[in-house]
Order: C-alpha cells, then sequence, then structure tokens
C-alpha cells in the first residue's frame, strides 16, 4: 500500500510540476463556468433546472474532452518509460510489476479527479453564489463529475493497454489520436448511419441498445442525459434508457469493466515482458 | 533488510541460457558467486555482459537454466523483498529529466525505505549536493553517472551491480569511485562491475569473468587466469655496454631473445623455463647489471582468451 502511494505520489508530482494539472483545471472550469452561463440562454429566464441544463451541455462536451485528457495523461505512461530506460532502473527496486501500473493508475486517477473536481466543482459553486440561485439539480451535476471520473478512468485504462502496445513514443502519439477518434466520434457515427441507412430493417431495437451499451462513451452520456428527469426533459431523450432497461447500475458497470479489462490486459502483458 | 543466507553463496548460475528470437546472447553460463567477492565481467560489447546482469537483475528470464540471487528466482515477484538489498547502476542511466536530482534520489530512496538523511550524504558523497536541486535534465553526462551510483549505494547494498560504472568520469572521480566500491567492500557488499577499463579494475577484482559471444571463455582470479592463459613470461636483462651480443651468444640457441639493443635485451619464456634461465643468468658472472621479470599484462591476457587461444 505504501509503496503504491509513493508511486501515485510521484505521477502527481509530475502533474503539478509541469502544470499539467493546473492547465486541466483551469481548462474544465473555464468551459464548466462558460456553458453555465450560456445555460439560461435557451430558455431565456433563470429557472430551477439551470443545472440540469448545464448537466446536458457540459456532459456532451466532456465526452468528448475526459478522453482526451485521459488520453494524454497515460499514451506516454508505459511506453516512454522504456523509452527512456527508467523503467529498467525502477524494476530492479522493491516494487511489483503490478504495484508499477496501480501506483500510476491511482496517480493519473487523483489527477484526473483533481481536474474535474476542482474545474467542474469550482465552477458550479462560483455560479451558484454570483446568480444567488438555486441548488437544485446538483446530485445531477454530482453524477456527472463522478462519471466524468469513470470515463477518464476508462481511457486511461485503454491507454496504458496502448502504451504497452506500442515499440515507440511516436506511435503512442498516433494510436492515442486514433484510439479516441474510434471511441469518441466514429463508433457513434458508424452506429448512427447504419442505423439511418438500415431504418430498422436489421438492427432491432434490442441490438442497437446493446452496441450502445458496449460503448463507453455512450454509456456516460446515456447515465448522464437520463438519469435524472429534469436532465432527461432538457435534453429531450426522456425515457430511453429506461426504455431500453439499462439501470445506471448496469450503464455503470460497463464502464468499469471498460476499467477493469484493459488494465488487467495491460498487467498480464507487462508481467511477460522482458526489458 | 532482508538477511543473507547463512551459505555465503550470493548469486547461483547454471546452465544458462538467453536466446532472442534467433539470436542466442548467452550460452551455457555455469557462475557462483560469493558473498564479499568483486567480480568483474570483461567482454566486448555485446558479449553478453549487459544481458547476463539483467538475467541476476531478473529483468529478465533464462530460455533454459537456472538463476539464484540471494537464494531466489529473481525473476519471480516473490523476490522483490530481496531487491531491497541489491543496487543496479545501468550502462547509461536514465533518469526522470523533469525531477532535480535530490527529488530522483528522494523517490529511489522511498521506495528502498532509505532516509532522507542518507540521501543527503549519499549527494555529498558522490559531489552532488550543490546540484541538488537541478533538473536532471540539466545534468552532464558525469553528473548522471554519479547520480546513478548514488541511487545504486541506497540502502547500503549487499549485492551490487554495475554496468560500465566510470565512463563518462574523470580520473580523479573515477579514482573516488573505485574508494567508494572499496568502502561497500569492506562492509562485505558483494559487487559485480562490468568494464572494459581493465587497469582499473585490475587490482580490485577477486575474480574476473570473461565473456566473449555469450559464453565464458575464462573464469578465475588474475593468478588463475596466467596459469591458463601460458602465457610467456619477458625477462629484460641489462649487462655492460657492448657486451650485449656476448651474453646472448651465451644464453645458447634454445632461448627467444628479442629487443635487442646496446645495452639490453630480453628473453621470453614460459612459466616452467622460467627459473632455469634466471639461474643461468646469474651464473654470467658481473657482466649482467640487472634484470626485470615482466608477467603478461591484464590486457594481453584478455586479448589472449577474446583470440580464441584458450578454447
Amino acid at each position: 500500500m505504501k509503496l503504491l502511494w509513493i508511486l501515485a505520489q510521484k505521477e502527481i508530482r509530475d502533474g503539478l510540476r509541469n502544470r499539467w494539472i493546473a492547465a486541466a483545471i483551469i481548462l474544465l472550469g473555464s468551459l464548466a463556468f462558460a456553458l453555465s452561463i450560456l445555460g439560461s440562454a435557451p430558455t431565456g429566464s433563470v429557472r430551477a433546472s439551470d443545472i440540469d441544463i448545464t448537466v446536458v451541455s457540459l456532459s456532451s462536451l466532456s465526452v468528448y474532452l475526459i478522453p482526451l485528457i485521459a488520453l494524454m495523461l497515460s499514451f506516454d505512461a508505459l511506453v516512454g518509460e522504456f523509452e527512456r530506460g527508467t523503467m529498467m532502473l525502477l524494476l530492479t527496486y522493491p516494487v511489483t510489476r503490478g504495484q508499477v501500473i496501480m501506483g500510476k493508475f491511482i496517480g493519473h486517477v487523483l489527477i484526473l479527479f483533481m481536474a474535474i473536481f476542482a474545474g467542474y466543482g469550482g465552477a458550479i459553486i462560483i455560479m451558484t453564489l454570483l446568480t444567488d440561485g438555486s441548488t437544485e439539480g446538483w446530485q445531477a451535476y454530482a453524477i456527472m463529475m463522478m462519471s466524468s471520473l469513470l470515463l477518464g478512468a476508462v481511457f486511461i485504462a485503454l491507454g496504458y493497454l496502448m502504451s504497452i502496445l506500442v515499440r515507440e513514443r511516436a506511435t503512442a502519439v498516433g494510436a492515442a489520436i486514433g484510439l479516441w477518434l474510434v471511441f469518441v466520434v466514429l463508433y457513434d457515427l458508424l452506429l448512427f448511419s447504419v442505423l439511418l441507412i438500415d431504418d430498422g430493417q436489421l438492427m432491432s431495437q434490442q441490438l442497437f441498445s446493446l452496441l450502445m451499451l458496449i460503448s463507453p462513451t455512450d454509456s456516460y452520456r446515456i447515465l448522464n442525459l437520463s438519469l435524472f428527469e429534469g436532465v432527461s426533459e432538457a435534453a429531450g431523450i426522456a425515457g430511453i434508457a429506461s426504455e431500453a432497461g439499462m439501470s445506471s447500475a448496469l450503464l455503470i458497470g460497463v464502464m468499469v469493466s471498460w476499467v477493469i479489462v484493459p488494465l488487467t490486459a495491460t498487467l498480464l502483458m507487462f508481467q511477460r515482458r522482458e526489458l | 533488510m532482508v538477511e543473507l543466507n547463512t551459505a555465503n553463496k550470493v548469486v547461483s548460475l547454471q546452465a544458462v541460457r538467453k536466446q532472442y528470437a534467433n539470436e542466442t546472447v548467452l550460452n551455457n553460463i555455469n557462475l557462483d558467486i560469493q558473498s564479499g567477492e568483486c567480480i568483474v565481467l570483461v567482454g566486448h560489447n555485446g558479449a553478453g555482459k549487459t544481458s547476463l546482469m539483467k538475467l541476476m537483475l531478473g529483468l529478465t528470464r533464462p530460455t533454459s537454466g537456472t538463476v539464484e540471487v540471494l537464494g531466489k528466482n529473481p525473476a519471480f515477484s516473490a523476490s522483490v523483498a530481496q531487491r531491497l538489498a541489491l543496487g543496479y547502476l545501468p550502462e547509461s542511466v536514465a533518469f526522470y529529466e523533469a525531477m532535480s536530482g535530490v527529488e530522483v534520489l528522494a523517490f529511489y530512496a522511498r521506495l528502498k525505505g532509505a532516509s532522507k538523511h542518507e540521501c543527503e550524504k549519499l549527494l555529498e558523497l558522490v559531489g552532488l549536493a550543490d546540484a541538488a536541486k537541478r533538473r536532471v535534465g540539466t545534468y552532464s553526462k558525469g553528473m548522471r553517472q554519479r547520480l546513478g551510483l548514488a541511487q545504486a549505494m541506497l540502502g547500503n547494498p549487499q549485492l551490487l551491480f554495475l554496468d560500465e560504472p566510470t565512463t563518462g568520469l574523470d580520473p580523479i572521480l573515477r579514482q573516488h569511485f573505485y574508494e567508494l566500491i572499496d568502502g561497500l567492500k569492506k562492509e562485505g557488499a558483494t559487487s559485480i562491475i562490468s568494464s572494459h577499463a581493465l587497469n582499473e579494475v585490475e587490482a580490485r577484482a577477486s575474480r574476473f569473468v570473461i565473456l566473449k559471444a555469450g559464453s565464458i571463455v575464462a573464469c578465475g582470479t588474475l593468478d588463475e587466469l596466467y596459469q591458463q592463459a601460458t602465457l610467456p613470461i619477458r625477462l629484460k636483462i641489462m649487462v655492460t655496454p657492448g657486451e650485449v651480443s656476448s651474453v646472448v651468444e651465451r644464453m645458447g640457441s634454445a632461448i627467444n631473445v628479442s629487443d635487442v639493443n646496446n645495452q639490453s635485451f630480453s628473453v621470453s619464456c614460459f612459466k616452467d623455463e622460467k627459473m632455469p634461465i634466471i639461474r643461468h643468468i646469474s651464473n654470467l658472472g658481473e657482466v649482467v647489471q640487472d634484470m626485470q621479470i615482466m608477467p603478461p599484462r591484464l590486457d594481453e591476457l584478455y586479448s589472449h582468451f577474446m583470440s580464441g587461444g584458450h578454447l
């Protein structure tokens, strides 16, 4: 446990040293702030569901941004240390390979935690204080923050898997962009174009729901847009998830598997790796 | 701290072979290292010195054969505790560039459970105390090497692996470095050093392991290597000026004479011929003024084994 914390702490210190954490907090905070100001614009007046609208717009944006930030943190985590030669020295110390991966993971998740909770959380607190507005809908906002962290953890784990698969850092950069494109853009694009072209002939409602469900980004979307009545009304997708039989536990379960599977695969490959 | 086994065998390699794809980098390596020894690995680049160290450090696994370090297979997680007693300086040591020297050392110290005080002491010892707050990225090759040495010495290791430790160090630092190694040796530490600088390590090594293309071609103390090598010994004989030719004549024709000049000449002979020749020379009388006996040097010995003279 102590070793895990030493390894995690190193990642956090790195993040603080290179201003990475600060930059992420400012980025996420200003986005959340801007969107919460805009939040009242569509409806024209300050309503009780202000936060709900912010959740809709912010989670739609987070689905692109959080994976990108997570991949930027993780793509280099293993291949970078292999290439520079620091991993070789580290592994002659009294740490197991499992501890090295888990320590990094904890460190990177905590960095993301700081960025999301300070950025998103800070923005909503400032907004509430400024507008003297209601705090109704804060649960949805809190769920949004936590699920954003989970989404980030998914892409940190995927980033590690990619980082151990590639041989060079340069490849890792490209692969990270590819990973992001596939998971965040192309998968949905493909799914929806098939749905449009197919017009319900081949692909049943169930199959479509399943294909949505197995994608971590779609799970995140559905979780945030349909969990709370106010939010799903604002998003105009009321009841979709419950109709398709997707409970929030199931959605979270899918995302958690997207953390565990890549992380385990990374660990197994790392165990076999010779330096 | 991990206690050493009562049997003082620190490292044991048995019939170790290491193969990557189609290339065999180590072949049939048998080597036992006792506690307190200073083993020097010599061999060309690519002879397998680094591969051998990596096997002993558990960074790689042998294709066949067994590796045991401090009583355990180093490639298993179960041997993690053993690594508390290890120190390793890689051939070209790499650090986290963005961290300062003191941060790097403190990070490694915490992993090994060494104190902050020890870090300061080590930085002082390797002469990096003034540069400790600077980023490692700004360090010169020699400074990195010194930082590498400092991290290898964290936690008073019982077993040190030093891969070409003195490259990039100036002569004074080299001297200083060997003093540090001697200090550790006095405390009973075992060290395994790979080096090209044969003359530097000659006096310190308890045993040499000469590697060639992945195999051990010779292993032993300096004396044992001389015996194995059967290299000629050179005698340099100084005589009264002008008397060289007459003395050479009196030496007889069976003797291999070279480097003849006005007042000296050399004779090379094998070990068993040495004493008869010396007796013969001393019988020549006043005309012989002086004599030097020059055993083969380590680099001659090395090139002998490298050229395949033995196996």
